[in-house]
């Protein structure tokens, strides 16, 4: 089915709300609250429960692995506690991310079918600020390997080779809306399950934060390059999605 | 006294801690208004009175099964950072503890310093931090210094639980490092960390149970 998200707040509401806004853009993700701790008769009352966690790890697996999303200290304390009890398992991950940010681009990403690892990556890089178009085609240092090479922008074109056998392209946005949060999630999450190293216009093409970031609307272009086994296929799917408007025209 | 602590000397420290907690639960809260959110004891109270409750459902055979049951109360019910570090802690030694159905002195240092590594793993804080480290860390190594001499078990709780009120009272004129403590800096000394306070007193409970007859319930005795 897809990777599932478990949401860890010291406040029941704070997590029910998070998982409201995550699963807007990801509905096909079980999105899982896990806010608060027992209080008088039922109710909950502020805190974190490892016994709430556990039950939540439980039912967001629906067999490809739950990434846990936490609000402050204790939460990640006690979420980390449960995976130290549940044996440290493969198939769960704790993410170093933003709370809200991190839920979206996962539960996004995740969406998409991204695996655990990608969909982890996509939380972490939730956070990371956007990236000025550097001076000379170098790398921000997110785009992994590769990616720092010279001539960059020379080699740009259409299914050109750049260095160090980066495949690259240079596209166009030709749908109204340029890159939104809608296909930035789609490509984000789709490129999150190819083994790539990409980058658009510098920034992390599997992050749907980082490619929302670059605020590209119709008629900006979008430098892609990408290194790594599925570079062709990676670059060929941003490209028949640029060109496709989407889907939106 | 028998050369090794069973399951009854588990449980009956517990059901002590719990009633030391459940008596200092004012004293600790103030400590942690002071320097953090004010709810220390209340949390640690209702988490010691989970494991009460277990306990008088279910009867663990064996040390390492009453530390995990402790573990697992403490990580659902108290709530605030207490509950996986005092949880952690209780998992650590029920893992250092195994199947034994005995504690001798040895198992029983091992025990605490297991512990005492699983509140520093899970808190990532260091010695003189100003955290429950600073108790539990004295502790392990007088446990292990005991162990060393040829102390009995007996002897060994009563150095840890002396060790740890030493280190809780040491952390009076720290400066906090860890925790919402460390948000009022310098502002933080002065003032004893609740964690390292309520380490020593359930470590002393330890000690306390350990000296009553076996099988001996806690009793109406308590201070």
């Amino acid at each position: 089915m897809s990777v599932g998200l478990v949401i860890v707040s010291h406040s029941e509401k704070l997590a029910l709300g998070v998982v409201e806004l995550a699963a807007q853009m990801a509905s096909g993700v079980r999105i899982v609250a896990a806010g608060g701790t027992d209080g008088a008769v039922g109710a909950a009352r502020i805190g974190t429960s490892l016994e709430r966690i556990m039950e939540a790890l439980d039912v967001a697996d629906s067999g490809d692995g739950v990434l846990i999303l936490t609000d402050l200290g204790s939460a990640v304390m006690t979420a980390e506690s449960a995976l130290e009890i549940m044996g440290d398992p493969l198939t769960a991950a704790l993410a170093d991310a933003p709370l809200v940010e991190g839920a979206v681009a996962a539960a996004v990403a995740a969406q998409s079918g991204a695996g655990l690892d990608a969909v982890r990556k996509a939380a972490e890089t939730a956070w990371q600020p956007a990236v000025v178009a550097p001076a000379e085609g170098g790398s921000d240092g997110l785009g992994g390997p590769g990616a720092a090479g010279s001539g960059t922008e020379a080699s740009a074109g259409q299914g050109g080779v750049g260095g160090d056998d980066a495949v690259c392209a240079d596209l166009l946005l030709i749908n109204p809306m340029g890159l939104h949060a809608r296909p930035a999630a789609a490509l984000a999450g789709a490129l999150g399950g190819l083994a790539v190293e990409i980058s658009i216009n510098d920034v992390d093409g599997q992050s749907v934060m980082m490619l929302m970031t670059l605020a590209a609307g119709m008629g900006s272009r979008l430098r892609v390059r990408a290194t790594g086994p599925d570079a062709g296929k990676a670059v060929d799917l941003v490209r028949s999605e640029v060109e496709r408007g989407f889907g939106e025209m | 006294m028998s050369a090794g602590l069973d399951s009854r000397w588990a449980i009956s420290w517990l059901r002590a801690a719990a009633e030391v907690v459940a008596d200092h639960r004012i004293d600790l809260s103030e400590l942690d208004r002071a320097i953090g959110d004010g709810d220390h004891g209340e949390n640690l109270d209702r988490g010691f009175s989970a494991i009460v409750e277990k306990l008088a459902v279910e009867t663990p055979q064996t040390p390492g099964a009453v530390f995990k049951l402790a573990a697992m109360a403490l990580m659902s019910k108290v709530g605030g950072a207490a509950g996986p570090l005092y949880g952690t802690a209780f998992l650590r030694a029920a893992t250092a503890s195994g199947d034994a159905a005995e504690l001798d002195p040895a198992l029983l240092a091992a025990a605490l310093t297991a512990a005492r590594d699983g509140v520093v793993a899970r808190g990532k804080a260091a010695a003189g931090d100003k955290t429950m480290v600073d108790a539990w860390s004295p502790a392990a190594a007088a446990a292990a210094a005991a162990v060393a001499a040829g102390d009995g078990v007996v002897e060994v709780l009563e150095a840890a639980a002396a060790a740890a009120e030493a280190g809780a009272v040491a952390t009076d004129p720290l400066t906090a490092r860890k925790g919402r403590a460390s948000y009022l800096g310098e502002r933080s000394a002065g003032h004893r960390d609740p964690g390292a306070a309520s380490s020593a007193l359930i470590l002393r409970a330890a000690a306390d149970a350990a000296n009553q007859p076996a099988a001996g319930r806690p009793g109406g005795d308590a201070a």
